[in-house]
């Protein structure tokens, strides 16, 4: 790089690295403060907030809220509709782009119209309310699965970019070996698009994972709440943590020794719970997205932004 | 086995002539008919999840009784604008609209900005390990929900052993703890606060990808002219990121009236209902909670119509000033 290192360029450096270590400091001491309570014993807690390490450390909390059976069940609907959706949804969504992104596909503008409609244009909530009624998939695992296996238009518009950029070399040649579309799409178009493909599902699974719209709207039974719901629940209402308290209580008579929630002491309270609950339920999302990050500039930017 | 050959064994000649054959090929019947199988799975979800949908806001111009079902859209009397009128004499009406667009508004002003200045800081920083660093911590709240990154703050701004609190104690700066998020005057600030601090380096990725576009011969010429970092990122890095910067003012505008559900709903409680009922929230308190299914339906159908204005709007005026827009 040129430029000398003049004295205004050391203090602009210098108060540079000072701005980003604060902006680093403030988006993640959050969620370190949450883990470090989490993990400290409740009445310990009361005598003050603690900043940096638990001063009593225990895995009490964490074990209650593994242990409890709902938010295990919890855990098992969010995980499953995850999967799920990710899965069907981005080959639903590539093999529309795929077509989609083909010069010689007839009556392309229609499919233009329909996706640039569905991109700007919905029924609204209780439309959408009613219409799940309707078919039956109000307050049915269903409704966690069907409406969400296409992922949108934007996200056509992401991957059209990424297909086009493939030679067409590679597609002539393959078509005068006889392939046909979907040998193409599978052999040739998905291999190749793995970076784009990665970097979407990461997306879909976190946006699905983290979804707690779809159970507030169109579910009401407790066995279909999902993980980010119960959480909700229990940020909102110290009932709910009552409510979990016993449920554990009467199942494993050794945790129930830790509790004294209604009086606020004990190794495990309300606010450990709380903190464990929102900290256990974000580490697959932790987890998930440094291996994600790798594939991002190259896989969605530079296909869609750029160029 | 084909993407193998695909790469290897034809003699250019030989593709050159056959590539015309190959392209007539696209045309024919099978063909088309395995592309339209492809398209055909995305279409029937599109269909009925957006399209059947829209047969509902028949009921923004009806009396409809929910009682009456799917068949009462069509059947119940029409009453043409009342749902409409309804809204506008709802006693939130003003405070809806003035949070809604109060919310957007104010944290566009300091959102983008914000994001702006922190990619341009972050793009001058020279060690590429500390710059990678940087990005992977800050955008790290980006994947957390809102359940989480919102019940953190909950947690922290809670006046019985929240840290903020604590904090403003130990200072002196106040004599008893604020329960941040029961009084109406701080929720503006915190919703504007927050969504900044989850999304700040997530955001500053679009701009960093339009930076690293800039001809670096550029950034050479003004430093041998003697114009130094601040100079050069003035008059190179932000006239370099423009379009960028347009297309997201423009989604910015487009999404005035389309408050985040997902956040609002979160830190929403009886308490600051005055400053924190927006659209959003008061078309699922409406429909969902109070059965108003008519005049929500009302509501959503017109932010969706302001909304599609909005967007033409900005989009006409970005191209007018700036000759880039989104279509």
């Amino acid at each position: 790089m040129v430029g000398g290192r003049s004295w205004g360029e050391r203090i602009f450096s210098a108060s540079n690295v000072i701005i980003m270590v604060i902006v680093m400091l403030l988006t993640v001491y959050p969620i370190w403060f949450s883990v470090v309570n989490s993990l400290n014993t409740g009445d310990n807690l009361v005598r003050g907030p603690i900043f940096l390490f638990p001063r009593e450390f225990t895995w009490a909390s964490w074990q209650s809220v593994m242990a409890d059976p709902g938010m295990l069940k919890a855990a098992w609907i969010s995980a499953s509709r995850t999967v799920i959706v990710t899965v069907v949804s981005i080959l639903y969504t590539a093999m529309f782009s795929y077509a989609f992104s083909r010069s010689y596909l007839k009556g392309k503008m229609w499919y233009v119209a329909i996706g640039f409609t569905s991109m700007y244009f919905s029924g609204g909530l209780i439309p959408s309310f009613m219409l799940m009624n309707w078919l039956g998939l109000y307050d049915s695992y269903w409704v966690y699965i069907l409406p969400g296996l296409f992922l949108g238009f934007w996200n056509v518009i992401i991957f059209n970019a990424n297909f086009k950029a493939i030679p067409d070399a590679l597609f002539e040649s393959a078509k005068m070996d006889g392939a046909n579309e979907y040998t193409i799409f599978f052999r040739i178009v998905v291999p190749l698009s793995k970076p784009v493909l990665a970097a979407l599902s990461v997306f879909t699974a976190v946006g699905v994972w983290n979804d707690y719209g779809t159970t507030l709207y169109f579910t009401q039974s407790p066995d279909l709440q999902t993980l980010q719901y119960l959480i909700l629940k229990l940020i909102q209402s110290s009932n709910a943590i009552e409510q979990m308290a016993n449920t554990v209580n009467d199942n494993n008579p050794a945790l129930a020794q830790l509790y004294s929630v209604a009086q606020g002491q004990g190794t495990v309270t309300a606010r450990t719970l709380q903190l464990a609950a929102m900290v256990i339920s974000s580490i697959p999302m932790i987890i998930i997205y440094p291996f994600a990050q790798r594939y991002f500039i190259k896989g969605v930017l530079l296909g869609s932004v750029k160029e | 086995m084909m993407a193998r050959s695909a790469y290897k064994g034809h003699i250019p000649e030989a593709r050159a002539n056959k590539s015309k054959k190959s392209f007539r090929l696209g045309y024919d019947f099978r063909t088309q008919f395995e592309l339209k199988t492809m398209l055909w799975p995305a279409i029937i979800i599109i269909f009925i999840f957006d399209f059947v949908p829209m047969y509902g806001l028949l009921m923004a111009f009806k009396a409809y009784d929910p009682i009456t079902g799917i068949k009462g859209i069509f059947t119940s009397q029409w009453n043409n604008f009342e749902n409409f009128m309804t809204f506008f004499h709802h006693f939130e009406f003003w405070a809806v609209v003035k949070n809604t667009l109060g919310i957007n508004l104010f944290g566009s002003l300091i959102g983008i900005p914000a994001t702006v200045i922190f990619a341009l800081l972050l793009n001058e920083i020279r060690n590429a390990k500390f710059k990678s660093l940087i990005q992977t911590v800050t955008y790290m709240p980006h994947f957390l929900s809102w359940v989480i990154f919102g019940g953190l703050f909950i947690t922290l701004l809670n006046p019985d052993g929240g840290i903020v609190n604590y904090l403003l104690l130990k200072l002196g700066l106040i004599n008893e703890p604020i329960l941040f998020l029961g009084e109406p005057k701080y929720f503006w600030g915190i919703a504007i606060g927050t969504n900044l601090l989850k999304e700040i380096g997530w955001g500053a990725i679009l701009y960093l990808a339009a930076m690293a576009g800039i001809d670096q011969s550029l950034y050479e010429a003004a430093a041998i002219d003697g114009a130094g970092r601040l100079k050069r990122m003035w008059h190179i890095t932000l006239p370099g990121i423009m379009p960028t910067l347009m297309i997201l003012i423009i989604f910015a505008i487009s999404g005035m009236l389309n408050n985040n559900f997902t956040q609002i709903f979160v830190f929403q409680n009886p308490l600051n209902i005055p400053t924190s009922q927006v659209i959003d929230t008061f078309v699922y308190q409406q429909g969902l909670k109070e059965f108003q299914f008519a005049s929500a339906t009302a509501i959503g159908l017109m932010k969706s119509v302001f909304a599609l204005f909005l967007l033409l709007g900005a989009n006409y005026l970005s191209k007018k000033l700036t000759k880039s827009g989104l279509f």
